[in-house]
C-alpha cells in the first residue's frame, strides 16, 4: 500500500477514456462500479467538453454481485451499440471490475457486433493513466490496420507529390495538445509537408485506418505515441520524427530532421515565421534573467524540453529537476547528469514540496500541483505540463510548441517574475518608505490604508516581528533554521533594509551560514559574510 | 422502462408517481462525502483504502489541490497487496502509522472501505478495532464503507456518522428531554439554528456530526432528533436503537420547509403556537421577503431533476411552493420512503419521481420534455448547455449553505442566476461551436 495525497496521473482506464473522448466515432464501454462516472467531469468541466465522454460504464453495485455481471456488461455493450453506433469500441474494466474477472474481451467478442471491438487489459493496480492511455492508442491503431499489416510493401512516394506525415499523440485532456496540433501544422504546411491524420485527438477510426498512407510519423507526445509509433516503424516502415519541437532550439532541430525525413530542400527552413525568443531573451530588460534558479517538474516530455530552453535560451541556472513519468525516468535522469543536479523520479507529492522546499529555487516550473507548492513556499511558478487545470484551457491560442510556442513560452515564465528595470528600480528606491512591505500601494492612493500611519511610527520597530507563520510547517523538512541561532537586534534591522522579496531568501542563507560556521548569534557581519559566501 | 411523459396535475391522484429503472447511474460514490465531512470535523482524518482510481475520485471532486497536506488521502492497494506478497493488515498498520507520526494534531481516524476494498474483503472494522487499542486516546479509529457498490454521493455521510453513533456517551434514562440535530450543516447555519431553539426554550441542543470529534453527544431516551439532511437512513437507525425518537417532518429547505421543520421540535418539546411564532416571526419574515425577489423569475418554469443527492425532492417542494415552479421530473439516486415521506406528501399531485434512473433513457426524457432548467451534475451540465438547456450543477446545491430561513432566498438565487446569466449575455455562439476541438485547419482529415 502507498499513501497518496494527490497523484499526478489517473488510473489507466482514464487514459483510455482520453483517447476514445479524443476520437470523433469511438465508444467505451467500461465494466465499473457506481461512482467511476466522476470521470466525465474531468473532460466536461476541465476541457469545457460540450459533448458527453462516450462511455457507458455498466456502474454495478453490491446487489448486483451476486448476480450476473456479466449479464450487464453485455447488455451495457449492446444498448451503447445500438444507441451510439461508434465505428469502433473499447472494452474493458477499471480497478474494481478487473476484481471480479467477468473478461470483458470475451463477453465482448461473444456478442459479435458488427463493428471492431479491442479489448484492453489494463492493469489498474500496477499502471497509471498516461501508460492506459499510449497502450489504448497502440490497441486500437493495430485492431483499426489488422488488414492491411499483413506483408506490407511501402510504395514509393509518387515523384512530384508532396511529403505527408502523421501528428500521433495528442490527446484529450492534454496539456496545450489543441493548439499544439494547429501551430505544427502550420510549420509543416510552410515546410512543404502536408498532414495526413492527427490522431487520437479529432481523428475517427477510418483516419487510423489511414495512417500507412503517410510517409512518416511525428511522435508529438511520447508518453502517448512512442508505442505505437514503434510498432508503425516495424509494420508500416514508416520513419519517425522523435524531436519535440518545444523551444527554439528543438524546433530548429525538429525542422532540420523533418527536411532530413522528408527529403527536402533545407532552404525550405527558411519559411517558418521564426521566434520573437531569441531576441527577446538578448534584450537588456531581460539581463536580470541571468542565472535565476529554477525547479522543473512535470511529464518526462515537457521536462526535458524545459531544461533546455531554461538553460540555452533564458540563461537560467536549472537547481533540480523531476518527473513523474516512470518510463521515461532514464531520460531524464541522463539530463539531470549533464545539468549536474539529481533527478527526482516522483509521484509522491510531499517528496516534490520537500525537495522545492529545500533547493529554494526563484522559479518554479512544473504542474499545477507545484504551482500550489509555490505559492505556500511564496516561490513564482509558471505551468509547464499536465496534470490539467481548467486554467490550461485557455480561450486564447497559446500553444507550447513551434515558434509561437517558445513566444507564449518567454511570456508564461517571466510573468511571475519582475521585470528588469523594475526590479533595479525597486533595488535602487528600496530604503524609500514606499517599499515597506507595510506600506499601501501607491495606487489605492492616501486614503485607502494606513499610509499616514505608518510614517508617524517608526519604519522599523525595535523588536524583532516575527515572519508570516511558516506556512504548511508540516510539510516542509526542518530546513536550515535552527531553533538555537539568535539574531542579534542590529542584524535583524539590517534584514529589513533588503527588500522584502528576497528577504526570506537572505534569511535563510544568513542562518545556513551561521550553522556551517557554527556561530550561535547572527551580527550585521553575519548576514554580509553570508552575502559574500553565497553571493546573489 | 420507456420514457414517460410527466403527468402533474393531470393524473388527479394526490400521491407522487414513482418509477424505478435500472441502467447507467450517473452518481457520485460515497467517498466524495470526505470533501464536505472533512470540513466539518476539523480533527479528523479520512484515509481511504482504495485504488488510485479512489485517490483521483476524491482529488477530481475537491475540484482543485487547495490544502497543502489536505485531512485526507488514500492508502494506494497495489499489485503486491493483492497477490497476497505482503498482508494487508500490516501494509494498513505502517501506512496509519505514518500517517499518525505526520499529523499527530489527528483525534479521529476514518479507515474508508472503498469498491476494491470491499471486492477483496479487506476487514476494515478489525482493522479499526486493532488500531483504535494501539492509538486509543490519543487518536480514535473507527471504519465505514463509502464504497459505489454499497453507497451513492451522500451516503457516504451516513455511513460515517453511523460510525460514530456506537462511540456516543449515553444519557441517563431519566433525564430531561433533548434535542438532537443529525447532519452536517454549515457552522453558520447550525448557528442561527442554535440562536432559534434558545429563542424556543430548547436549551439542550447539539448538533451532530460536532465540529471537534471529541465533542460528542450525549444519546438516550430522552433524546428526540431532527434530521437535517434527507441521506441518513443507517445513522437514524442506530439513533433509533440507542432509544433516540425521531421527529418526523419535512428538510428545513424554504420557509415552508424550515417551518416545518422547527414546528416538529416545538411540538415535541410542547412550545405553544403563541411562544412558537414569536420565535420565528423575524426570521420568516425575512426569509419572506428575500423570496419576494427571486419568486418572479421562478414562476411558472419548469424543471427537471437529475439524481445526485437526495435533496431533490424537498428542493422540489421548495421550487413548487415557494417559488412557483412546475416540476417535469424528480430524479433521485433511492427513495427512502419514509423519511422522504413529509416532503413527498407536500409535493404537487402526480409528480414524477424516478429512482435510480438509466442516465441515457432519463437524458432522452429531458430533451423531449425542454425544461426551463435542468439540476444535473458536472458531467451532464456543458453538453445540455451546449443542446441550449438552462442547468444548474447539483453538486453547488451540497456543498452551499442552503438550510433555514437565512439561505431562503440564497436557495432560490442559485435557481434564478442560470437565468440571469443567460439574459445577460448577449454573446452568440458560432454556427458550429465545436468550441473544445483542435482549431487545427486539418483536424483528422487529410491537409491536401
Amino acid at each position: 500500500m502507498q499513501l497518496t495525497v494527490w497523484t499526478y496521473e489517473g488510473p489507466p482506464h482514464v487514459g483510455a477514456i482520453r483517447i476514445a473522448t479524443a476520437m470523433t466515432d469511438v465508444h467505451y464501454v467500461l465494466h465499473a462500479p457506481q461512482g467511476d462516472t466522476y470521470a466525465d467531469l474531468l473532460f466536461t468541466m476541465i476541457e469545457r467538453r460540450d459533448q458527453r465522454t462516450p462511455v457507458t460504464y455498466t456502474t454495478f453495485q453490491a446487489r448486483d454481485l451476486g448476480g450476473d455481471t456479466a449479464e450487464i456488461f453485455q447488455s451495457a455493450c449492446r444498448d451503447a451499440h445500438q444507441r451510439f453506433q461508434p465505428a469502433a469500441m473499447l472494452v474493458g474494466a477499471s480497478c474494481t471490475a478487473e476484481l471480479l474477472q467477468d473478461n470483458p474481451a470475451g463477453l465482448a467478442t461473444a456478442l459479435n457486433l458488427p463493428i471492431p471491438v479491442v479489448p484492453l487489459e489494463l492493469p489498474s493496480y500496477q499502471k497509471k493513466e498516461n501508460w492506459g492511455a499510449s497502450e489504448t492508442f497502440y490497441r486500437l491503431a493495430r485492431a483499426l490496420l489488422a488488414s492491411r499489416a499483413q506483408g506490407y510493401v511501402r510504395p514509393e512516394r509518387a515523384a512530384g507529390t508532396r511529403p505527408s506525415c502523421n501528428l500521433l499523440g495528442p490527446t484529450a485532456l492534454g496539456f496545450r495538445h489543441r493548439d499544439d496540433i494547429t501551430e505544427v501544422t502550420r510549420l509543416l504546411a510552410a515546410l512543404g509537408v502536408d498532414v495526413n491524420v492527427v490522431a487520437p485527438l479529432g481523428a475517427s477510426a477510418a483516419d487510423l485506418a489511414r495512417l500507412p498512407d503517410a510517409d512518416f510519423n511525428i511522435s508529438l507526445y511520447p508518453e502517448i505515441a512512442d508505442v505505437t509509433v514503434r510498432w508503425l516503424e516495424r509494420t508500416f516502415r514508416q520513419p519517425t520524427v522523435r524531436i519535440v519541437p518545444i523551444g527554439v532550439g528543438a524546433t530548429t532541430d525538429f525542422i532540420a530532421e523533418v527536411i532530413k525525413v522528408a527529403g527536402l530542400d533545407p532552404a525550405v527552413a527558411e519559411r517558418a515565421i521564426p521566434s520573437r525568443l531569441p531576441w527577446y531573451s538578448r534584450s537588456v530588460d531581460s539581463t536580470y534573467l541571468t542565472g535565476k534558479r529554477v525547479f522543473i517538474f512535470g511529464d518526462a516530455t515537457h521536462v526535458i524540453a524545459a531544461a533546455r530552453i531554461a538553460t540555452e535560451e533564458m540563461g537560467f541556472t536549472v537547481v533540480g529537476i523531476g518527473t513523474y513519468t516512470r518510463e521515461f525516468a532514464r531520460e531524464v535522469r541522463e539530463l539531470a547528469g549533464k545539468l549536474g543536479v539529481e533527478a527526482l523520479i516522483s509521484e509522491d507529492y510531499l517528496e516534490v514540496e520537500a525537495r522545492i522546499a529545500e533547493l529554494q529555487p526563484e522559479l518554479v516550473l512544473g504542474t499545477q500541483m507545484e504551482r500550489h507548492i509555490a505559492k505556500r513556499l511564496r516561490i513564482g511558478c509558471a505551468v509547464i505540463s499536465a496534470p490539467v487545470h481548467v486554467q490550461d484551457f485557455p480561450a486564447r491560442y497559446a500553444p507550447q510548441m513551434g515558434f509561437e510556442g517558445a513566444n507564449v513560452i518567454f511570456d508564461t515564465w517571466i510573468h511571475p517574475l519582475m521585470m528588469g528595470l523594475e526590479e533595479h528600480l525597486i533595488g535602487m528606491f528600496r530604503g524609500d518608505f514606499e517599499f515597506s512591505d507595510s506600506a499601501t500601494p501607491s495606487h489605492l492612493g492616501a486614503g485607502h490604508g494606513s499610509h499616514m500611519a505608518t510614517q508617524t511610527t517608526p519604519v522599523v520597530p525595535d523588536i524583532a516581528i516575527p515572519e508570516p507563520a511558516p506556512v504548511a510547517a508540516a510539510t516542509i523538512p526542518p530546513a536550515a533554521t535552527g531553533a538555537s541561532i539568535i539574531w542579534a537586534n542590529e542584524a535583524e534591522l539590517e534584514l529589513k533594509k533588503i527588500p522584502f522579496f528576497v528577504r526570506g531568501k537572505a534569511r535563510r542563507n544568513t542562518e545556513r551560514f551561521a550553522i556551517l560556521q557554527g556561530l550561535e548569534l547572527i551580527t550585521v557581519d553575519t548576514l554580509y559574510d553570508a552575502k559574500a559566501h553565497f553571493g546573489r | 422502462m420507456t420514457a414517460h411523459t410527466p403527468i402533474n396535475a393531470a393524473s388527479g391522484c394526490s400521491e407522487p408517481v414513482v418509477q424505478r429503472q435500472r441502467g447507467q447511474h450517473a452518481v457520485f460514490c460515497g467517498l466524495t462525502g470526505i470533501i464536505w465531512m472533512h470540513r466539518k470535523i476539523q480533527d479528523a482524518f479520512f484515509l481511504v483504502v482504495g485504488s488510485r482510481t479512489c485517490a483521483h475520485l476524491i482529488q477530481s471532486a475537491a475540484g482543485v489541490m487547495i490544502f497543502a497536506e489536505p485531512r485526507f488521502a488514500t492508502a494506494i492497494i497495489e499489485e503486491r497487496d493483492l497477490a497476497g506478497l505482503a498482508d494487508a493488515h500490516e501494509e494498513l498498520d505502517r501506512v496509519v502509522d505514518q500517517l499518525l507520526s505526520r499529523r499527530p494534531d489527528i483525534r479521529l481516524l476514518f479507515l474508508v472501505g472503498s469498491c476494491p476494498s470491499e471486492v477483496i474483503k479487506l476487514d476494515l472494522s478489525r482493522a479499526a478495532q486493532r488500531l483504535d487499542k494501539r492509538f486509543n486516546p490519543d487518536c480514535r479509529v473507527l471504519s465505514y464503507s463509502g464504497s459505489g457498490i454499497e453507497t451513492t454521493f451522500t451516503q457516504g455521510e451516513d455511513a460515517a456518522l453511523a460510525a460514530m453513533v456506537p462511540s456516543l456517551p449515553a444519557r441517563a434514562a431519566d433525564s430531561p428531554a433533548s434535542l438532537l440535530i443529525v447532519g452536517a450543516l454549515a457552522d453558520v447555519v447550525e448557528d442561527q439554528f442554535r440562536r432559534i431553539f434558545t429563542d424556543l426554550g430548547i436549551g439542550d441542543v447539539a448538533f451532530f456530526p460536532p465540529r471537534r470529534s471529541t465533542d460528542l453527544p450525549a444519546i438516550g431516551p430522552g433524546t428526540r432528533m431532527l434530521l437535517a439532511q434527507p441521506f441518513l437512513a443507517e445513522t437514524a437507525r442506530l439513533l433509533e436503537g440507542r432509544g433516540a425518537t425521531r421527529l418526523s417532518a419535512p428538510f428545513p429547505l424554504g420557509v415552508e420547509g424550515t417551518s416545518a421543520w422547527l414546528g416538529a421540535a416545538a411540538a415535541a418539546f410542547g412550545i405553544g403556537q403563541a411562544a412558537f411564532d414569536a420565535a420565528t416571526a423575524a426570521p420568516r419574515e425575512r426569509a419572506a421577503r428575500a423570496m419576494e425577489r427571486y419568486r418572479p423569475q421562478l414562476a411558472g418554469k419548469s424543471i427537471f431533476f437529475f439524481p445526485d443527492s437526495q435533496l431533490e425532492a424537498p428542493l422540489a417542494r421548495f421550487l413548487a411552493n415557494e417559488a412557483g415552479m412546475r416540476i417535469v421530473e424528480v430524479g433521485m439516486p433511492y427513495l427512502h420512503r419514509q423519511h422522504m415521506a413529509p416532503d413527498m406528501g407536500l409535493l404537487p399531485a402526480g409528480t414524477l419521481i424516478t429512482e435510480g434512473a438509466d442516465v441515457d433513457q432519463q437524458l432522452d426524457r429531458c430533451r423531449a420534455a425542454r425544461p426551463d432548467l435542468v439540476v444535473c451534475g458536472l458531467g451532464l451540465a456543458n453538453p445540455l448547455e451546449a443542446e441550449g438547456l438552462n442547468t444548474k450543477w447539483s453538486i453547488e446545491l451540497v456543498f452551499t449553505p442552503i438550510h433555514g430561513y437565512e439561505q431562503a432566498g440564497d436557495l432560490a438565487e442559485l435557481f434564478v442566476r442560470p437565468f440571469n446569466r443567460k439574459q445577460r449575455l448577449n454573446v452568440q455562439l458560432p454556427a458550429k461551436a465545436a468550441t473544445h476541438q483542435t482549431a487545427a485547419p486539418t483536424g483528422g482529415a487529410s491537409c491536401s
